[in-house]
């Protein structure tokens, strides 16, 4: 039995380490936050690996429990409650893993930041909040964590506060990510009128009430509710987990600390999404139009992400690119109703893209915060064990034969292959092309990190502090121009403001950032006053790697058997008979070694092998080429540099249309029609006709007599005359 | 059944009504004195006003803690006093609030101070009356009552455009009562039976009343209560008068005084006029969508933050009258089921509640500011967090309530509402839900703008963070709409009886 007590505190350990980290910070000072939040968290974890055990090895019952009752309205009860299944203890122990990784790792990467405190206290209610919402057992739950990681995210993303290009991007990501929320509310909604429930359990067991029912949105269009429904749903899974076209936000995210880019915007928050659908699945079946709608997004955003990971040459950017394409991936496999496809990928994925992003930070730490890769390469002779952990992630996520990436992609695009749902065919190629651009941007990123000459001599030769201080300011400034103009909503004031403040870059947040205590121990102030020598980062860093290149190499060989087609997921994920793809696949399944033979016979590991080769060519063998290919083909190169122009539309379509409207309807509706015609108009109005009577009282006596005597003569005359 | 005795409705109303004559006997000569006893006298009065929660009978919907004297013979009129399930929150919330007031303006006013605290304590004795008023003669003397002390508060400690402000706020809610007075007089001449007459809420409530009287009156109501509300396109005056009205001000009136609008509606309108809201419910629902929309965008774009949050109240009252007027089109769509239509009205009055802690806290946070660099422009403010942590994370805290955020007040209303008027109508739902991006970008964009940033300018390097007062302010808030947020059950379960005979009494035409 899995008692409550025992989820309660899975929650709350790392709630209560977050409170006691935010606000006793100055109290219980650096190692006093470190110690309470990762005690917090290890608690969580640990009990969560326990949760795991009792579910699978000794065989107890799903837990489906009520907390607390949060309301009660119009017969509908609404409450805070847990869900446990193997889902979700497969999710909890992935969550507060990879957040222990973090956790330690932050130790080494934000030693030197004043926001040190602040920033435990962050990751732990992160840790909280995402916790919340894997365990809910209702809608309304979900949604609260669905928010509060949302808030969280805000707030790392946002975490130096005075890099104008950080609060940009945290404000995007809130808005966009708000978007998909309004989706999401419209769903619930959907649900919560279809089923009279919030309730997982109930509203399942109700959902042929929605199957039944039609909806008519415009006039003369009947529409399946559940179709309706479902696409709501989905419109939230595709603003958290960054789905074209509500992807804008995640490549921005890179404002924040890079171990929030691994915890949140790779591992953990982003897959909310996919997680949210494979949870859903018993209604997400039921609408084949939905599905295809999923299939199609989801591959469309795992083909042209990936061609923008190609061009980038901000180490964190590639790596957010490469996490956008996944998580494409993973909404394929949604699309083809191979849920437990996209959860298995989702875990691996999970551990080695948390991997790639602690890496690329040690990286980043090492060359004392250089993200630009053209400033890197030869990393590897001074960064062994960084290095030898970033290619296990790399291999992973490039599908080498045998790494847990190999074993989730090639079922996922098995499954694809397998799918008969309109959009398949699409699917398949834009995941099957997809394996060669994963494989060529992921190797150029190693090549140009850790191979090849050691170009950051060349920046660094005079020596001087101050082109010590010059990278990071660049790079803030290149990130920024990369990603559009001006904050989310355009002031001509606000886009200035930007560039003479973006280079001040880290350097200004560690002076501001403080409140008062640890002046010029600045987050980009090392004490390294000579030229970069790129060193290993301490153990706190190295050891999270470690630990996560573990499960980057074995956890899919040891789990793809039970996960995808053993009994894992019974009674959690529905498949309707037709779209079973993965029962289809697993007729032929014979373990894991039979699976890699298998696959050598395939296409896809060639030209995952293909797209490496390249990379090899094109960035250690003829470095000098890519710079022609990109003049060749610069129109090309120029919209994959420029995102598509995505940012460049939204912001002046939606961000610059927002305000133009604003302002009309303010100028215009308020101020002139409603205070300037009608209110004051009316106030002038009487004014007038005051005016006007006012002269009837004049107070001399003769012209009221001579009124009277007009008066009575009408009078008289009206009366002799009728 | 309540187990007090003793009047504690005349307590609640007239404690701060003594206190405040008391302050005005006292003067500014012993304000120091005078402080403490604005400060005991509300918060005594919320003391006593949680007496009036943890004695209230849950399981009725009738009028609880009733108190009736003959007022006015001649006009059958009474004192007569008595709360429901809408009343009583209401009156617990002006009870919160007022002391929160009281302690804001501790050391900040120094202009006539005694007088200021005076007009304060008035003006919450007589909004308690209002919401406990049960005849309506009563009520509408106090309804004007109320506008007193708050065109002093706004013309004596106001911004410098205070006059023409306070002449707005006068003139529109003023102009709206009247025709409220017409209908109050016609409906008690209806009432007569054998040369007795009656001021009698309930009375009205029970009155029969043909369609055309119906809707004569309901547009009488509609024009005092759109405006107190306020409504689309009747809500300009509220921008000025929260402009130029002082820290205090500003407070009560968003927290306290726009409520009166949303209890008027379900006070009077739904179950006097059923079936005159049932044919202009359209225009109600059209009017609180334009104003959740349209009112959006226009906050997007202010450059002065009271008027941010002052164009904010106004979108998120219309969850209110949205949430009010759902039952009829609930009927219409679902062929006679009226499921949703109490979520609808748990949903506004949980926003009402909500709306009060939120915008009261939100202003408080722009009067700390306001106290200290005297701007009250957006552009003047810019990486407050640098000098004022503490309250940027209040702040940010308030903002991410304003926005809807799950978890703290302002997510359940917006959400119950979002929830009822997907059954009547997708495209209500629509509209409403998009608020969920134009809140945030409002309040957002405020927020990074003001708080987050570095530091703009000398102004905001020489700030200095909240101080004990301002933290204790805050603070109080911060729990209420956490707490709010976090476990709303209680409220809901208060206002359930009162909010299920409201819709099974308006679904019961009158004709």
């Amino acid at each position: 039995m899995i008692s409550q007590s025992v989820l309660l505190t899975i929650v709350l350990a790392p709630l209560l380490a977050a409170i006691l980290a935010g606000i006793a910070g100055k109290v219980i000072g650096r190692a006093g936050a470190h110690t309470v939040t990762i005690a917090g968290v290890g608690i969580a974890f640990g009990l969560s690996a326990y949760v795991l055990k009792l579910l699978l090895v000794d065989g107890a019952p799903i837990v489906n429990q009520t907390v607390y009752t949060w309301l009660v309205s119009d017969g509908i009860r609404m409450e805070v409650g847990f869900l446990v299944d193997n889902l979700s203890a497969m999710m909890m122990t992935v969550v507060t893993f990879v957040s222990l990784c973090v956790h330690v790792y932050t130790i080494g990467y934000m030693k030197d930041d004043p926001g040190y405190q602040r920033f435990f206290a962050y990751i732990s209610l992160f840790t909280f909040s995402m916790l919340m919402l894997v365990m809910s057992n209702n809608f309304m739950q979900l949604f609260f964590g669905w928010e509060a990681v949302g808030v969280v995210s805000y707030l790392l993303i946002g975490f130096w506060y005075t890099r104008p290009s950080a609060i940009f991007a945290n404000l995007k990501a809130f808005l966009v990510n708000r978007v998909g929320d309004f989706g999401f509310v419209l769903g619930i909604a959907g649900v919560a009128y279809y089923t009279g429930s919030l309730d997982y359990a109930t509203v399942f067991n109700a959902r042929d009430a929605i199957v039944a029912n039609t909806m008519t949105i415009f006039p003369g269009v009947e529409w399946q509710a559940i179709t309706v429904v479902c696409i709501c749903l989905f419109v939230g899974a595709m603003g958290k987990s960054a789905q074209v076209p509500l992807h804008v936000w995640l490549p921005d995210s890179m404002e924040g600390p890079t171990p929030i880019s691994a915890l949140i915007h790779a591992a953990t928050m982003v897959t909310a999404g996919i997680f949210m659908v494979a949870r859903m699945s018993p209604l997400f079946e039921l609408s084949e139009t939905a599905l295809s709608f999923v299939l199609v997004i989801g591959a469309t955003t795992a083909f042209f992400m990936g061609l923008l990971g190609l061009v980038n040459n901000d180490i964190k950017r590639v790596v957010a690119y490469s996490t956008l394409s996944q998580l494409g991936y993973m909404t394929v496999a949604l699309g083809v109703s191979a849920y437990a496809g996209a959860l298995f990928h989702l875990m691996t994925h999970a551990f080695f893209k948390a991997l790639l992003f602690l890496a690329a930070g040690s990286v980043i730490i090492g060359m004392h915060h250089e993200q630009d890769m053209r400033k890197m390469g030869g990393l590897k002779k001074y960064m062994p064990i960084t290095y030898w952990t970033s290619a296990i992630g790399t291999l992973a996520l490039i599908g080498f034969p045998g790494t847990s990436g190999f074993f989730s992609k090639d079922a996922l695009i098995e499954a694809v292959h397998a799918s008969h749902i309109p959009g398949a065919t699409y699917a398949y190629w834009c995941v099957f092309l997809g394996v060669f651009i994963t494989a060529f941007y992921s190797f150029r990123l190693v090549f140009m990190t850790f191979h090849g000459p050691e170009r950051f001599r060349e920046g660094a030769a005079h020596g001087s502090h101050d082109d010590h201080a010059a990278p990071p300011a660049a790079a803030a400034g290149h990130g920024h121009d990369a990603h559009g103009h001006g904050a989310v909503v355009a002031h001509a004031g606000a886009h200035d403001d930007h560039h003479a403040a973006v280079g001040h870059g880290h350097d200004d947040h560690a002076k501001a950032g403080d409140h008062g205590a640890a002046h010029g121990t600045g987050h980009d102030d090392h004490g390294h006053h000579g030229p970069v020598e790129p060193h290993e980062s301490p153990w706190v860093v190295t050891l999270p790697l470690i630990l996560l290149a573990i499960p980057s190499l074995f956890i899919g060989a040891v789990t793809i058997g039970p996960m995808l087609f053993g009994d894992y997921f019974n009674g959690v994920l529905f498949v309707s008979e037709e779209h079973n793809v993965l029962g289809h696949i697993g007729e032929e399944w014979h373990g894991p070694f039979q699976f890699i033979v298998h696959a050598m016979m395939q296409p896809p590991v060639y030209l995952a092998f293909a797209g490496w080769a390249l990379a090899w060519f094109l960035y250690v063998k003829r470095p000098d080429l890519p710079a022609v290919i990109a003049g060749k083909f610069s129109v090309l190169y120029n919209l994959f540099a420029k995102k598509f122009y995505f940012d460049e539309i939204y912001q002046a379509v939606f961000a610059k249309g927002s305000v133009g409207l604003g302002t009309a309807l303010w100028r215009v509706g308020d101020v002139a029609i409603i205070d300037g015609a009608a209110v004051n108009g009316s106030a002038r109005a009487v004014g007038w006709l005051s005016g006007v009577m006012r002269r009837l009282q004049s107070g001399y006596l003769y012209h009221y007599a001579f009124a009277m005597i007009i008066g009575l003569s009408v009078l008289l005359a009206w009366y002799v005359l009728r | 059944m309540s187990t007090i005795t003793w009047p504690i409705l005349s307590v609640l109303m007239w404690l701060p009504i003594a206190g405040g004559v008391a302050m005005i006997l006292l003067g500014d000569k012993s304000i120091a004195l005078g402080r403490w006893v604005a400060l005991i006298t509300t918060a005594v009065t919320f003391g006593i006003s949680t007496l009036l929660w943890t004695n209230f009978d849950t399981t009725t919907a009738a009028m609880q803690f009733v108190e009736e004297r003959t007022w006015i013979p001649f006009f059958n009129s009474y004192y007569a006093l008595g709360v429901d399930g809408f009343a009583m929150p209401l009156i617990v919330l002006t009870a919160f609030i007022t002391p929160l007031v009281v302690i804001a303006g501790w050391s900040v006013i120094d202009k006539r101070p005694a007088q200021y605290y005076a007009a304060f304590l008035i003006l919450e004795g007589l909004m308690i009356g209002v919401f406990s008023a049960l005849d309506a003669l009563l009520f509408y003397v106090l309804w004007e009552a109320m506008l007193i002390p708050m065109f002093i508060i706004i013309g004596i400690w106001g911004g410098p455009r205070r006059v023409y402000a306070t002449i707005k706020f006068f003139l529109y809610t003023f102009l709206g009562s009247v025709l409220m007075l017409v209908s109050l007089i016609y409906m008690y001449l209806q009432t007569c039976d054998a040369g007795q007459c009656s001021y009698a809420i309930a009375e009205f409530q029970r009155l029969p009343l043909g369609l055309n009287e119906q809707l004569f009156i309901f547009v009488a109501f509609l024009a005092a209560f759109a405006v107190k509300v306020p409504m689309w396109p009747v809500h300009t005056w509220l921008p000025d008068a929260h402009v130029e009205a002082p820290t205090g001000g500003s407070v009560i009136l968003a927290a306290i005084m726009l409520k009166m609008g949303g209890y008027g509606f379900l006070r009077f309108s739904l179950p006097i006029t059923p079936d005159a809201s049932d044919t202009l419910d359209w225009l109600v629902i059209s009017l609180s969508l334009i104003g959740v929309v349209y009112i959006g965008f226009v906050a997007l774009v202010q450059n002065d933050m009271k008027k941010l949050i002052a164009y904010s109240s106004i979108a998120h009252m219309g969850f209110v009258t949205l949430g009010s007027f759902l039952t009829f089109e609930l009927m219409r769509v679902n062929s006679g089921d009226t499921t949703g239509a109490a979520m609808g009205i748990d949903g506004a009055m949980v926003q009402m509640i909500s709306h009060g802690l939120i915008s009261g806290a939100m202003f408080f946070c722009v009067g700390v500011l306001y106290d200290r660099v005297h701007s009250r422009e957006i552009s003047a403010y810019g990486g407050v967090v640098n000098t004022m942590p503490i309250f940027a994370a209040f702040m940010v805290l308030f903002g991410m309530a304003n926005s809807g955020l799950p978890a703290t007040s302002g997510f359940v209303g917006e959400f119950l509402v979002i929830l009822a008027s997907f059954r009547a109508d997708f495209w209500y739902a629509f509209l409403a839900g998009l608020t969920l991006i134009l809140g945030a970008a409002y309040t957002l964009w405020l927020v990074k703008r003001v708080v987050f940033g570095p530091v703009a300018n000398h102004h905001v390097a020489e700030l200095t963070d909240v101080n004990g007062r301002e933290l204790l302010v805050l603070g109080v808030l911060a729990l209420a709409v956490l707490g709010l947020g976090l476990w709303p059950a209680p409220l809901l379960d208060v206002m359930r009886p009162t909010v299920e005979n409201l819709v099974q009494q308006i679904t019961v035409s009158k004709l």
